[in-house]
């Protein structure tokens, strides 16, 4: 949870080095190698895969909302996987699992709040019937994560391979009840899967003119983006700004201290393994909104996590922000402007920032050392 | 035999055991039905194997390394694309580039050990939780790479690979007890091959590394390179696992390198036991017979299906017995009394729960 750029020597300077030299490296890219856009086709800029940042800024732009938008998102649910392994040093690889559950239960209540069927028009969405799912569908996972973590964690405490182990068995599970109960309307969409999507509040069915460079983009988007630095806000003044914060944070730098000045170290970790939970869920909602939540997307937002945990570091809050904003960026980025023949290879590109920031800081850009 | 007298009686009775399965297995098309000679035994010595490359790294590396079903899927889909021949009308996936069998093989190998090498140089300096993670994040862009690079397969399968095998093994299509004694006979050459290289300068120096990377890498060995080596060995017997399931089922899939799989293949080793390479057997063993006859059960109450119930065994096996049938064989000994520690070579400080248990 510690900024640790305080103290001033060298190797404290390599994260913002390495951030440095791939934020260049992107730059360079987008706005020199590339090749301009093809000129046949219609204008709609989804359909430029060339394109570089001079020839067309307004489709740059679009292209770095939709990474920094998307990294709101990757932020609220990779926090609360930091967080927990942060301060109880659990790798809760149930997390993806949390946000699958957290993302159907919210589908469920909306459809049952809204009576409508499949696919719900913003308009009928007003912001309470939005708000409301993701409320009791973060109680509802806060619950789950609750139990787990007092069944299955508490005892173990220490035994972190132990404890992945067990996580990843509840995930089996939640994953194989997921397909047997949800979706309960019985929409099944063409495909075969289970996929379903939430409405967004009405009032963010529009776009907003930025005013630049003619770019009119989603409200919806940003306030995804909106969501996640208000989580970050919300975390940084929890854990900086509260008693509960600082004995968390207390609890991260040395356990057994603390423990041994009378704190009641099990309660804290309670907390803190609830909160995560919920914020998997909140991630559950706003991703279903979004797009659309179905089984398969706990691997992917289990993926998502680690990415952005170990290239950020380890229960940093910063290093959530940051590795959340380059796993976006490179995703987006590798989608939009790698050649067309070229971008089903975008994933590689993902264990490309992997490497590339392990080869420097095998702790991950704001991670403690060992 | 005064090497008898030199044994423990747990060794004793271990090796007993190992011999008389052995002979067994062995003789297997003669004793058992062809639904247990082709599915369930031939299944369980390449999960088997699979598992053992998963065990060496944890037993002897101290590493729990979940991109070894990745591997198995790189060293399969290498072979898929090399030695498939296009059919006319583009029934097959992949590059089909249709080459010699043999060459086939020995790049589809290559190749995955020298992917594992690479691999593992990423993840050398990374350990215990954080290696597990990475290694997760390899298995998981490994099956995205696979479902999404159509030119290497994508979504579905590259199906008929095993009609190309080479000359010196032959028709498997046909003659699938011919699998069943090739996947039997690197099983046995990959468990005496671990048990070798265990005992090797490398493989002692790499359990040092294992016990106290600091104190190793005071005395001068290269730390980062002794589990870069181990991962890419690793990854050598990952391949043999992964060409063993493609002559067996025929074709590789996006879903057989899945986090399903992979996870299925940590409750195998799970099952087994992660501290010793017998294990794997065992564990690959239970694991196929549970799946084959409890696949189609319902569950009463939650419902859910086969995953649950495997779920659930996970779980209770991690609580009860975290190092599983071998482990509770080990302490049944140490309760009698005797042999001791038995031949577990692992040091109780990697064993996923350390008696002492230390925050």
């Amino acid at each position: 949870m510690l900024e640790r750029l305080r103290h001033g020597d060298v190797g404290q300077l390599a994260p913002k080095i390495v951030a440095g030299a791939l934020v260049a490296f992107a730059i360079l890219y987008v706005v020199v190698i590339t090749q301009p856009p093809p000129e046949i086709g219609n204008g709609g800029w989804r359909n430029t895969t060339f394109g570089s940042a001079i020839h067309d800024p307004g489709s740059f732009l679009q292209i770095l909302l939709d990474a920094i938008t998307f990294a709101g998102l990757l932020f609220i649910v990779a926090s609360g996987f930091s967080l927990i392994f942060g301060l109880m040093r659990v790798v809760n690889m149930a997390h993806g699992s949390f946000y699958l559950l957290a993302g159907y239960i919210a589908y469920e209540i909306q459809q049952q709040m809204t009576g409508e069927g499949f696919a719900i028009a913003g308009t009928d969405v007003n912001t309470w019937e939005w708000v409301l799912p993701m409320l009791v569908a973060a109680g509802c996972v806060a619950v789950v994560g609750l139990l787990v973590q007092q069944l299955l964690l508490s005892w173990n405490q220490g035994q972190d391979l132990r404890q992945a182990l067990i996580t990843i068995a509840v995930s089996v599970i939640i994953a194989d009840q997921v397909i047997a109960h949800f979706p309960r309307t019985g929409v099944f969409q063409a495909g075969g899967g289970n996929a379903v999507s939430m409405t967004w509040p009405g009032w963010t069915e529009r776009r907003v003119d930025l005013e630049l460079w003619g770019v009119q983009y989603s409200l919806a988007r940003l306030a995804m983006l909106a969501l996640g630095v208000a989580v970050g806000i919300a975390l940084w003044l929890w854990l900086y700004r509260t008693k509960t914060g600082m004995v968390i944070r207390a609890g991260v730098d040395d356990q057994q201290m603390t423990a041994s000045l009378g704190i009641n170290i099990h309660r804290t970790f309670a907390i803190a393994f609830v909160v995560g939970a919920a914020l998997a869920a909140m991630g559950g909602t706003v991703g279903a909104s979004q797009g659309v939540v179905g089984s398969g997307q706990d691997t992917q937002w289990l993926l998502n996590s680690l990415v952005v945990v170990i290239v950020g570091g380890m229960g940093s809050l910063l290093g959530a922000a940051a590795g959340s904003v380059l796993y976006a960026l490179v995703l987006t980025f590798s989608a939009a402007y790698l050649p067309l023949s070229a971008t089903q290879y975008s994933i590689v590109l993902t264990f490309g920032l992997l490497a590339f920031v392990l080869a420097f800081r095998p702790q991950g850009l704001f991670g403690r050392a060992g | 035999m005064k090497w008898i007298g030199r044994l423990t009686p747990k060794t004793l009775v271990e090796r007993v055991i190992g011999a008389a399965v052995l002979i067994l297995v062995a003789a297997g098309p003669a004793i058992f039905n062809d639904y247990w000679v082709n599915t369930i035994l031939t299944q369980t010595f390449l999960f088997g194997i699979a598992a053992a490359s998963l065990i060496f790294l944890f037993a002897y590396g101290g590493m729990i390394s979940l991109a070894q079903t990745a591997l198995m899927g790189i060293g399969a889909y290498m072979l898929g694309n090399m030695v498939t021949q296009g059919i006319p009308g583009g029934e097959t996936k992949g590059l089909t580039l249709g080459w010699d069998p043999t060459v086939a093989l020995v790049v589809a190998i290559l190749g995955t050990t020298a992917i594992g090498l690479v691999f593992g140089a990423v993840a050398s300096r990374s350990i215990g939780i954080y290696f597990l993670m990475l290694t997760l994040t390899y298995g998981v862009i490994a099956n995205y790479f696979f479902g999404q690079v159509t030119q290497f397969g994508g979504f579905s399968p590259i199906a008929g690979i095993n009609q190309y095998t080479p000359g010196f093994v032959g028709d498997l299509v046909g003659h699938p007890d011919k699998l069943y004694y090739i996947a039997l006979g690197t099983a046995v050459v990959v468990y005496v091959l671990i048990r070798y290289v265990a005992r090797t300068p490398f493989g002692l120096s790499l359990q040092g590394v294992r016990d106290d990377p600091v104190r190793m890498s005071s005395l001068g060995y290269a730390v980062p390179l002794h589990r870069t080596l181990a991962f890419g060995f690793s990854a050598f017997i990952a391949s043999l696992a992964g060409i063993l399931l493609v002559w067996w089922d025929g074709q590789i899939a996006p879903g057989n390198i899945g986090l399903g799989a992979t996870i299925e293949l940590l409750v195998i080793c799970v099952i087994g036991g992660l501290a010793r390479v017998e294990g794997a057997w065992l564990g690959a063993f239970t694991f196929i017979v549970i799946n084959n006859y409890v696949r189609d059960v319902e569950l009463p109450v939650v419902g859910g299906s086969f995953n649950t119930i495997i779920g659930l065994i996970f779980l209770v096996i991690v609580i009860l017995s975290p190092d599983g049938l071998m482990g509770l064989w080990d302490r049944l000994w140490r309760s009698l009394g005797l042999g001791g520690g038995g031949t577990s070579d692992v040091a109780p400080a990697v064993q996923i729960a350390p008696e002492a248990s230390s925050p």
